[in-house]
This record gives structure tokens, sequence and C-alpha cells, in this order.
């Protein structure tokens, strides 16, 4: 249980997420985001599912971060990142925190699951092929679905943010995404 | 293990400030977590799996976010959501 890596990884991974919403700097908090998905890819590693975790990676470090990043960087105006948040919010929002912490944890001490599956090293770790194998078997509708969604979400993100108050200039080709700002 | 894994999820769950979206995604991240340690506690692939759909389905919701959240910025030049007030209804 106290395994020195898993602590390491676990103060890196709170702590960032802490760091993301809390510093001035959304740029900051961006970068610090993706340094908690990167603690939390070491989680999976830890948990013998590397297959997820380069998933992760991939899709956490590498799109999401940079599309937060982006994002950032087109709603630039410096005067905005200020946060104005009163006081009684932000103590009510780390009481609402507390609370949740708490009961959580006491559902979990409650329902005996840490006596019951906490033989890691005796089970086996389940292998990439079976999710592959999974995939396309039993879940390949949800696969196909899936597809479908982000395409939709992918197109809809493009619609959504297309400018409209840009006429066609001449060519009409100038600027074919429209995200530009 | 798991048990201190959850704890942190509990941690992460509720630091909810303006910056909403990424506090959805450390949301997001603490159930994949808690998806894959169930899925490694029990030996089953059915959890990873769930889990890989989830981080999709959260890669593509983050994206409509921010398309959602550019176009706030340019109706009202502001990215505080305590003045979206038009918004509602």
């Amino acid at each position: 249980m106290a395994d020195p890596v898993f602590i390491g990884v676990a103060v890196l991974t709170v702590g960032s997420a802490i760091v993301a919403l809390e510093t001035r700097e959304l740029i900051y908090a961006a970068i610090a985001l993706a340094i908690s998905m990167l603690g939390v890819a070491g989680f999976f590693l830890l948990l013998d599912a590397p297959f997820v975790a380069m998933f992760q990676i991939s899709v956490y470090v590498g799109a999401v971060a940079v599309l937060i990043i982006f994002a950032v960087m087109l709603v630039r105006t410096q005067a905005l990142f200020t946060m104005r948040e009163d006081r009684k919010r932000k103590g009510a929002g780390i009481a609402l925190m507390l609370i949740i912490m708490a009961s959580l944890g006491a559902l979990l001490l409650a329902s005996g699951l840490n006596g019951q599956f906490g033989n890691f090293s005796s089970s086996e770790a389940i292998d990439f092929r079976e999710i592959g194998e999974l995939m396309v078997t039993y879940y390949a509708p949800t696969l196909i679905i899936l597809a479908l969604t982000l395409a939709g979400a992918v197109i809809s993100a493009l619609a959504l943010a297309r400018r409209e108050d840009i006429t066609a200039t001449s060519g009409g080709a100038e600027q074919p995404s429209g995200r530009t700002n | 293990m798991v048990l201190v894994a959850i704890g942190i999820y509990g941690l992460v769950v509720k630091r909810n400030a303006i910056r909403m979206l990424i506090s959805i995604e450390i949301i997001a991240n603490a159930a994949n977590l808690s998806l894959v340690a169930f899925s490694r506690s029990v030996p089953n692939a059915q959890g990873q799996a769930f889990a890989l759909f989830s981080i999709a389905i959260a890669a593509a919701e983050v994206a409509v976010g921010l398309g959602l959240v550019i176009v706030a910025y340019r109706l009202y030049k502001e990215i505080d959501v305590a003045e979206f007030r038009s918004m509602r209804g």
C-alpha cells in the first residue's frame, strides 16, 4: 500500500489538479491539467493497463491540452483571466468538496471492498488483445456509435466556432477553416 | 490501492471554479481511474474497454465545450459564466 512510486504519482496528480484550478493564468492551468493527466496515465501504468495509459497520453496530453491552449490563445485578453470570486462561494465549494470526500470515503470503507479485492499480485494482468477482441466483437456497435459521436462533435465544434462576420474574400479560399481570429 | 485511488478521486472531484471545463476533465479522469482500478481488481477487460470509450467521449465533449466557449466569448467578450445572463431561458 505504501508504495513510494504510487505516493509520488498521487502527489503529482492531485497537486497539479489543484494547481490547474487555482492558478491565475489560464495557460498555466492548461499545462497543469496536462501534467495531471500524465499522472493519471501513470496510475494506469501502475494498474497494469498500458494500453489505456497510452490512449490517455495521446488523447489528453496530445489533443485535449493542446486544444485548451489553443482556445486560451484565441480568447486572449489579459483582463479576462483574473478570477473574480467571492470568499463565501469559495468556502462553500471547499466545504462541499470535504463533504463529498468524506461521504465517498465512508461509503468505500463501509462497503468492505478493500478486503475483498485486496489481492492485486495474485490476479493476472489483462492483456490488451483481450480489450481489442472485446471491442470488435461485443462492443462493435458501441464503437461505431462512438465514431459517429466523435465525427458529429468535431463537425459541430467547427460549425460553432465558424465566424459569420467574415465576408468571403475574392477567391474564397483564403480562410477555409474559418477558425482564425 | 483501490481505496487510496478512490480517495484521490474524492479529493479531485470537487474543486469547482469558473474553469468548469477543466474541472469536468478532472472528474472524468477520476471516473476513468476508478473504472480501470476496479477492472484490475476484478480481473475483467470490460472496465478498460469502458475507460477507453469514456476517454473518447470526453475528448468529443471538450471539443464541443471549447467551441461553445469561443462562441460565447465572441458574443459577450467575456468568459465568466456569471455574466452569461441572457443564456438563461
